[in-house]
């Protein structure tokens, strides 16, 4: 194992340009699992960020939330303005694993790890997150929603580092995240979904149902187009736009089944916030 | 261009329990076998070595950390404590609570409540259970565990 150490920004692009094989190390929280075990692992060369002050705030703008790429869960969970404006985030840092996990894990790390049942993933894909991408060559912004190109396949180039991920200030009307998994803490999702509604638009983006966390276009445009009858009229949104698989940890049909019961129920809690009279 | 990678024994400085140490490392080391056998620290317990049962809860910068997920070459420069920094009357409420049988995730349970127990404040936006459920016991069935620390915080409201 070679882990360069930069103490700041400019040194780590430097650093990551000249060796591009080399493996942004945030929290760990991911990349130590069983570390022992995984010998080809330790034969990796790593750049460790966590010298990398640039990288550890959390800040606002007029128009957005900017995390830091080092901002890790706690400090999301701890903070009571990003709290309010926007609180999935919190439900999904809760949900990510205990505290020890929340206070080393990062967002931009959850991020690039790419796993399919990645909690951060979801609600910062609901709330149109933006990463903002670094290199000596510049700096380049792409949309989460179009971050993830197939399995562990990203808008990543290997000389680019994850420095910050934006997310517009919005008034959402409505915003919801579910995960079910077989236990609250440190389980790993069976299907998760995180609903936003922001004027008529609905965002639903899931995890745990295709080969990345996705964005759901189909269910979306059914959601548009008026009220649902029961969870089963979202079954052919469903299929088009996600590929649940059989794995240890659920079934397909399953999958399917339950997610549609938890936007169908999402929708109906939705419906009766926003129109408290209709009740 | 040279990158300055290093790939045999480096020296890191930190501090540990409060006190300053400087000791050489290899990179692929984790925090928690650099305790247990650069340090002799064996108090921090290994369980699963997936950041799962909480036995390696250490403090990195007053946070609980699992020792097991970090690397020690990212310990550099901060504040590390171990279950051997902790007062002996720390366990106290555990052993009137019967809050331990076997012993294997006392240590981690043990710091994750006293990290509790010093930040109180806490406790107004999360449950006791919710913020140990980052450490896992076989034998208590968990309400020995919640109920000393609930004896403990009551005990320290009175002090």
């Amino acid at each position: 194992m070679k882990v360069a150490c930069p103490a700041s920004l400019p040194e780590a692009l430097t650093m990551l340009s000249a060796e591009p094989s080399a493996i942004p190390l945030a929290g760990g929280t991911d990349i130590m699992v069983n570390w022992p075990q995984r010998l080809s692992a330790h034969q990796e060369r790593y750049l460790d960020l966590s010298g990398v002050m640039e990288l550890r705030s959390i800040r606002w703008t007029d128009d957005a939330l900017i995390l830091g790429a080092m901002t890790t869960y706690w400090d999301v969970i701890e903070d009571g303005q990003v709290a309010a404006a926007f609180p999935m985030l919190v439900d999904a840092a809760r949900q990510v694993g205990a505290v020890q996990i929340q206070s080393r894990g990062t967002w931009a790390g959850n991020i690039v790890n790419a796993s399919p049942a990645a909690d951060g993933v979801p609600v910062l894909m609901a709330y149109d997150a933006i990463v903002v991408l670094e290199s000596t060559a510049g700096r380049a912004e792409v949309p989460l929603a179009d971050f993830y190109l197939g399995y562990k396949d990203l808008r990543r180039g290997p000389d680019q580092l994850v420095t910050e991920i934006r997310i517009p200030r919005r008034s959402y009307r409505f915003h919801r995240f579910q995960k079910v998994g077989p236990r609250r803490a440190l389980a790993i999702t069976k299907v998760g979904v995180a609903v936003t509604c922001d004027g008529d638009d609905w965002r639903v983006v899931a995890n745990s149902v295709a080969p990345t966390v996705c964005r759901c276009p189909a269910i979306e445009r059914r959601l548009s187009a008026g009220a649902l009858s029961g969870p089963e009229d979202l079954l052919g949104p469903i299929r088009d736009d996600v590929s649940p698989i059989d794995d240890i940890r659920s079934t397909a049909r399953y999958r399917e089944a339950v997610l549609a019961r938890l936007i169908y129920h999402t929708v109906q809690d939705a419906a009766s916030s926003l129109n408290p009279h209709e009740r | 261009m040279i990158v300055p990678a290093l790939d045999s024994a480096m020296t890191i400085e930190f501090r540990l329990n409060g006190e300053p140490i400087s000791i050489d490392i290899h990179p692929a080391e984790r925090l928690l076998d650099t305790l247990r056998y650069a340090l002799r620290l064996t108090g921090t317990k290994e369980g699963c070595a997936e950041g799962e049962c909480g036995a390696c809860t250490v403090y990195l910068d007053g946070l609980p950390a699992n020792a097991c997920l970090v690397p020690t070459v990212q310990v550099r420069g901060r504040e590390v404590r171990t279950i051997e920094s902790l007062d002996g009357a720390t366990l106290q409420p555990f052993l009137t609570g019967g809050a331990t049988q076997c012993g294997a995730c006392t240590p981690g349970v043990v710091m994750t409540a006293t990290w509790i127990r010093h930040h109180p404040e806490i406790l107004a936006r999360h449950s006791i259970r919710a913020l140990m459920a980052g450490n896992l016991c076989r034998c208590t069935g968990y309400d020995g565990i919640v109920d000393s620390i609930e004896a403990a915080l009551q005990e320290d409201v009175i002090e």
